[in-house]
């Protein structure tokens, strides 16, 4: 059986709702993509060099780069010829179903929820570059794992941009969860340090570390976050158990160096890929998982605290290759 | 590995075609290749890059290359080129109206950096032009957008305009304009929320925005390290309003910023200003020929190859080579090296062109350029006879030539002991190449 019915079916059996909110969430995600696999499929009756060159062109503008496009390519081609495969519907199959092996047989198993550590409180530091999303998806982690009946702490770790306390402030308000706060560029590790201080003596569950925006290629910068990372180790064994790095979804090419950095300083454990409501595929989640074996562990879906998802990959790509028309 | 420079790849094509006289559709082929790519990784459009190249590879057909250049390097320049002329073709800063405030609007996806540009701008206009700025804090709807723009504000001691989150954006505009006309306000910069380019409602927002004050400048955020879909968002902004320019923001990270040049040729919205860092002052004018060259990921090295076969003349080059093996290298030829790199240009501006190399400050670009011109002195204070054998300086001879270059015995001293290690080394390196051989 291919994938791409496996993965009809294996939607089938989800929870109406679950799946409705991803499809709407990524419905402008893959009108494109989608519409434009449907498209070519109806163009062509039979497959040949320039229907591969389209399909490259579909990978390509999904931001998925332009290297792993060609290996996804490449075996798909040699799959489709050892199966003497030429109907463009079945080619598709074959594609979906090599993304679906490129992601899936990359690095650690994929588990996307928070791992709570067995006794004391579990640390999350959330890094990446400028504007990406840190403090909004931070105040939709710590609504959902509120809504777990854990015991969140909020430390606002940005020091640095201006009116960043202030955001994570009003947000902590929102949710009736307890914060840490420095002072106006005051070091952000001295901020951590008293927010393991706090966390340890409230007995909280999760404490999520908000930092400054960062680019990766500010070697201070990088120093500072690796600073913040041993003061938390130094405080709380085995801490920080999750380090997640924010990804805009607009991102392009320039993510997988991007993961590599903050991987080499701080060893990320997940990506979290926001503002998937918009209209750019994130095709660069499959690069990064394919270079660096980072797994995805959610998705924002828009501005309110509730618009986070655990990532899914059958839903992503079935959300991104087929869309809802085909359900019927 | 992904993201092998532009350089390293093209320059193994290179080799192969050396000596080839005319850019033909066959030796093209490879190299288009290795642009396309260069282009995609870039993150420029697959469409854009698809349409470039060919554009380019119809230009290029038949062009004679040059005698001291390779056809890869001659190609790689025709690209640089098309690229430059785009990115600057109806290239400006921003206009100003006469007596009343210069409305300029803040508009992107969230994130983009559209308050700390709006920041940016500002200090801009107030210290460079002299104009009497009001900074308005029109985004209502992310957490403490307000409070950030305020503490911008107060940090630039520039006038600050907020009605709270409860009133419409397109309300505080028109106040805020009334405001500024009241108030005889060179300009107002108005920052708005970030937004999706498909969310209708907040579009239409801004598009009531522009109705109601009709702002002069509309400039639109673009993330440097923005991907495929950059384009369409831009095209969307465009549609909708009435953009005027752009801002590249995030262009101090090492994206190379494709987007740039996929905007550019779909839209045809003049890029404007390019943030360089988080400070208030790392905005700078946008320059066509860098974003080129950053895009092609080659450093400068395009101008580089240029302007050293403009400039160095071989012949010299040659001979202080073959003096240095042989040993005789004396303070002549010290000189003449010195001449040859002094006639690229400042030291620091040839530094920047060399990609990865760390940036150096004005400040040491200063010192560097003063010791050049001190040894410079010194030398040009000798006799013939001293400077092809400076072991007959002794304190009589060193104390006129410190009168005459306005330099004290201590910096001859200096600039001998150099020249002493110098020719030292040069000595061994004959010998060390013969080891290299032997193995």
């Amino acid at each position: 059986m291919g994938l791409f019915k496996y993965l009809k079916e294996k939607m089938f059996g989800k929870s109406v709702s679950q799946k409705e909110k991803y499809i709407a969430g990524l419905d402008k995600s893959k009108r494109n993509f989608s519409d434009r696999l449907k498209a070519l499929t109806a163009r062509y009756n039979k497959v040949d060099d320039s229907y591969f060159d389209e399909l490259e062109e579909i990978l390509i503008e999904a931001d998925v780069g332009v290297r792993l496009s060609d290996e996804i390519l490449d075996a798909t081609k040699k799959e489709a010829m050892l199966r003497k495969e030429d109907n463009p519907t079945n080619i598709n199959e074959i594609l979906v179903d090599k993304m679906f092996v490129s992601y899936a047989s990359q690095g650690d198993d994929i588990q996307t929820e928070i791992h709570f550590a067995e006794s004391g409180p579990t640390v999350l530091l959330v890094v990446g570059v400028n504007g990406v999303g840190k403090t909004t998806t931070i105040a939709k982690l710590a609504y959902r794992y509120i809504k777990q009946g854990k015991k969140v702490l909020l430390v606002a770790g940005d020091t640095f941009r201006a009116g960043a306390t202030e955001q994570l402030t009003i947000w902590a308000e929102r949710l009736h969860c307890a914060i840490v706060k420095g002072k106006e560029n005051q070091d952000p590790a001295s901020v951590i340090y008293d927010g393991m201080v706090e966390g340890k003596k409230t007995q909280c569950d999760l404490i999520i570390c908000d930092t400054a925006g960062r680019l990766q290629n500010k070697i201070n910068l990088m120093n500072e976050l690796a600073k913040m990372k041993r003061v938390i180790t130094k405080e709380i064994e085995n801490a920080p158990h999750e380090i997640f790095l924010i990804l805009d979804a607009t991102t392009g090419q320039n993510g997988v160096l991007q993961a590599k950095a903050f991987k080499e300083c701080t060893s990320l454990t997940g990506v979290i890929i926001t503002k998937m409501d918009g209209t750019s595929k994130g095709g660069i989640l499959l690069s990064i998982r394919d270079e660096l074996g980072i797994p995805v562990r959610f998705i924002g879906l828009g501005e309110k605290m509730e618009d986070l998802e655990e990532f899914d990959l059958d839903q992503y790509l079935y959300g991104l290759c087929i869309g809802k028309e085909e359900e019927a | 590995m992904a993201f092998e420079s532009l350089s390293d790849r093209m320059s193994s094509i290179f080799r192969k075609l050396r000596g080839q006289a005319r850019l033909t559709e066959a030796n093209m082929d490879e190299m288009l290749r290795e642009i396309r790519t260069a282009l995609l990784e870039a993150d420029v459009n697959f469409k854009v890059v698809k349409e470039f190249t060919t554009k380019v590879r119809d230009e290029a057909i038949g062009q004679e290359v040059l005698k001291k250049v390779s056809p890869g390097q001659m190609f790689v320049k025709i690209v640089h080129d098309e690229i430059v002329t785009l990115l600057g073709a109806d290239q400006c800063e921003l206009t100003f109206v006469a007596h009343r405030p210069t409305f300029i609007m803040m508009v992107g996806l969230q994130g983009s950096g559209k308050t700390t540009t709006a920041g940016k701008l500002a200090r801009l206009m107030k210290r460079k032009l002299a104009k009497r700025v009001l900074l308005v804090a029109g985004d209502v709807y992310r957490p403490a957008a307000i409070d950030q723009l305020q503490t911008i504000a107060r940090q630039l001691d520039v006038e600050f305009f907020s009605m709270g989150t409860s009133v419409s954006p397109v309300e505080i505009a028109t106040k805020a304009m009334q405001k500024a006309t009241e108030e005889k306000f060179d300009a107002v910069i108005f920052d708005t929320a970030g937004r999706l380019q498909i969310d209708e409602n907040l579009m239409q927002e801004l598009v009531n925005i522009e109705n109601a004050v009709h702002p002069d400048e509309e400039l639109l955020l673009m993330d440097a390290m923005a991907g495929q879909e950059a384009v369409n968002v831009a095209r969307a902004f465009h549609e909708k309003l009435r953009i005027t320019g752009m801002i590249m923001s995030k262009l101090d990270g090492d994206s190379r910023g494709g987007a740039a040049l996929s905007i550019k040729h779909l839209t045809g919205i003049p890029i404007k200003y390019i943030g360089v860092g988080e400070k208030l002052e790392d905005l700078e004018i946008f320059y066509p020929e860098r974003m080129a060259d950053r895009i092609l990921g080659m450093g400068d090295v395009v101008s580089l190859v240029e302007k050293v076969q403009e400039e160095v003349d071989e012949k010299s080059v040659r001979k202080t080579a073959s003096k240095m093996m042989s040993g005789t290298f004396d303070l002549n030829d010290m000189l003449a090296q010195m001449e040859q790199i002094r006639r690229l240009g400042p030291l620091g501006k040839i530094l920047k062109m060399i990609p990865g190399m760390p940036k150096i400050t004005d400040e040491d670009q200063e010192k560097a350029n003063i010791q050049l011109k001190k040894t410079k002195a010194i030398i040009q204070s000798m006799t013939p006879k001293e400077r092809k054998n400076p072991d007959i300086l002794k304190s009589s001879r060193k104390q006129r030539i410190a009168k005459g270059s306005g330099t004290d015995v201590q910096d001859i001293n200096k600039l001998l002991n150099q020249f002493d290690q110098m020719k030292k080394m040069m000595k061994e390196m004959p010998a060390m190449a013969k080891k290299y051989e032997k193995r």
